[in-house]
């Protein structure tokens, strides 16, 4: 049969699956002689990875555009494995400010790192997740409060949007309310807890016992394994940056930031079950 | 599948960076139709490159011996240090033959999301080299991505409580390139480092 009169797809290439998205580079990674595979937490379609061709050459059009902590309004076709990113805008280029600055830059890397890990499936819209992350960045940027603590902030976050925010009012395993500063320091025990009697707290000590395999503070009765003691000014610290009380974070002693970085980091890997590796080079201002 | 020992090529090649298999197989069926004598040189050259290279002791670039060309030229200026991410950076600035100064390869970048930091690249090494007073000034000579800037950033806050003039290569517009293309970022560096044209 001549190729003239065989029945074949000749103009028929169907649809090329455009689409356009904005969002913030995560990642990138090198690929052959000039490309580039991106990684991008996007607003509508979650984290997408597409390939960047020829951006590491000098001449790219949008190389500059396409680094980690950059928000863009991009353009991309579906691929077969990968998409491919034809057009890209910037919205707000987080980067520059940041890499000037080693412990904001260390921050917003272990921000971006574990967005990437709370969005585990691709393509899997995670809007909430996109939007905490441009507030962090922004957060950071602006340049208003300590790098870590605005860190902190964004992980207890990021756990509460994935449905894993620490118990820090009750007691994570049967519930019954922790007293409140007031009561703790007080030798008067007060009214007694909800949902429970008195002496299920320690009582006094300015002490709480956090379990991150249990889910945040543990009471005296619910003993366990493995829980880390800590300050009632560091589990107040980890409340305020879930709330957004930033007045009460900036406020908080050194020690309690320290003591709350140190949960925060080990309550986030236990729950993601992967470690974050960029939390081992962040820097405190 | 291929028998034996073609297949172990086969495999063996598939190992390196930007071959995947087909390219593989490509390769290996050209070897083995191509002069016996040239693929011979190929193997020597190979073996040779995995017993004689090794890295420099002083700069951390690619060497033959002990210390590299570059450090063991005594026409070359020692007051000056660019420091770059990988051996193949200083082959691209030699190209340029400007530049009469040392090297210090850092053998990466600090990128924290792959895992790497200051402990991890040669940056003790090089504070070594500047502790003696003789080096007057130190380019930093890093990619001009993220990772490189922010390698640079780190290195300068080191540096500079030293005395030592901490310098970086300028950024801006490609030659030959087009201004409508050029991205934000690079424009805007491009404005920020505007020179006068002395006519």
């Amino acid at each position: 049969m001549s190729a003239a009169c065989r029945p074949s797809a000749v103009r028929q290439n169907g649809i090329v699956g455009t689409y356009r998205d904005d969002g913030i580079v995560l990642r990138t990674q090198k690929l052959g002689e000039a490309d580039r595979i991106i990684t991008i937490l996007s607003r509508r379609n979650g984290r997408i990875r597409a390939v960047a061709k020829g951006v590491r050459r000098t001449k790219s059009r949008f190389g500059a555009r396409l680094e980690p902590f950059s928000h863009v309004d991009l353009m991309l076709y579906t691929g077969r494995s990968l998409d491919v990113i034809t057009q890209a805008e910037t919205v707000r280029g987080y980067g520059e400010p940041l890499v000037g600055d080693y412990p904001r830059y260390t921050a917003g890397t272990a921000m971006l790192e574990t967005a990437e890990r709370f969005t585990t499936i691709e393509k899997e819209p995670a809007l909430r997740q996109f939007l905490l992350l441009v507030g962090g960045l922004r957060t950071l940027v602006d340049g208003g409060h300590e790098p870590r603590l605005v860190l902190d902030a964004f992980l207890l976050r990021s756990l509460a949007v994935a449905g894993y925010a620490p118990a820090l009012e009750e007691c994570a395993i049967c519930g019954v309310r922790a007293p409140s500063d007031d009561d703790d320091d007080d030798d008067d025990p007060g009214p007694g807890p909800v949902g429970g009697g008195r002496g299920h707290w320690r009582r006094g000590s300015g002490l709480r016992t956090f379990g991150v395999a249990a889910g945040g503070l543990t009471c005296k009765s619910c003993h366990a394994p493995g829980a880390a003691t800590a300050a009632t000014g560091t589990i107040d610290l980890m409340v305020s940056l879930l709330r957004g009380d930033w007045e009460a974070a900036d406020a908080s002693e050194r020690r309690h930031q320290v003591e709350c970085s140190g949960l925060v980091a080990a309550y986030l890997q236990w729950h993601l079950e992967h470690s974050i590796r960029s939390l081992r080079h962040v820097e405190h201002a | 599948m291929y028998e034996g020992v073609v297949q172990d090529l086969i495999d063996e090649l598939g190992q390196l960076p930007g071959v995947g298999p087909k390219g593989a197989q490509r390769i290996a069926f050209h070897l083995l139709t191509a002069d016996p004598d040239d693929v011979r040189r190929l193997a020597a050259t190979l073996i040779q490159v995995t017993e004689k290279v090794k890295f420099c002791r002083i700069c951390g670039n690619v060497a033959e011996n002990e210390e590299c060309k570059v450090c063991r030229d005594t026409r070359r200026d020692p007051s000056v240090i660019c420091v770059v991410e990988e051996p193949k950076d200083v082959a691209a600035i030699e190209k340029i033959r400007e530049y009469r100064g040392r090297y210090h390869v850092l053998g990466g970048a600090i990128s924290p999301i792959d895992g790497v930091g200051p402990d991890d690249l040669r940056i003790r090494e090089l504070m070594t080299r500047l502790a003696d007073g003789a080096v007057t000034e130190v380019i930093l000579a890093t990619d001009p991505n993220l990772e490189g800037e922010a390698t640079a950033t780190y290195l300068a806050r080191l540096i500079k409580p030293l005395g030592v003039r901490v310098t970086r290569p300028a950024s801006g517009l490609p030659v030959g390139g087009e201004l409508e293309y050029a991205d934000e970022v690079t424009l805007g560096r491009a404005f920020e480092g505007r020179r006068t044209l002395n006519v």
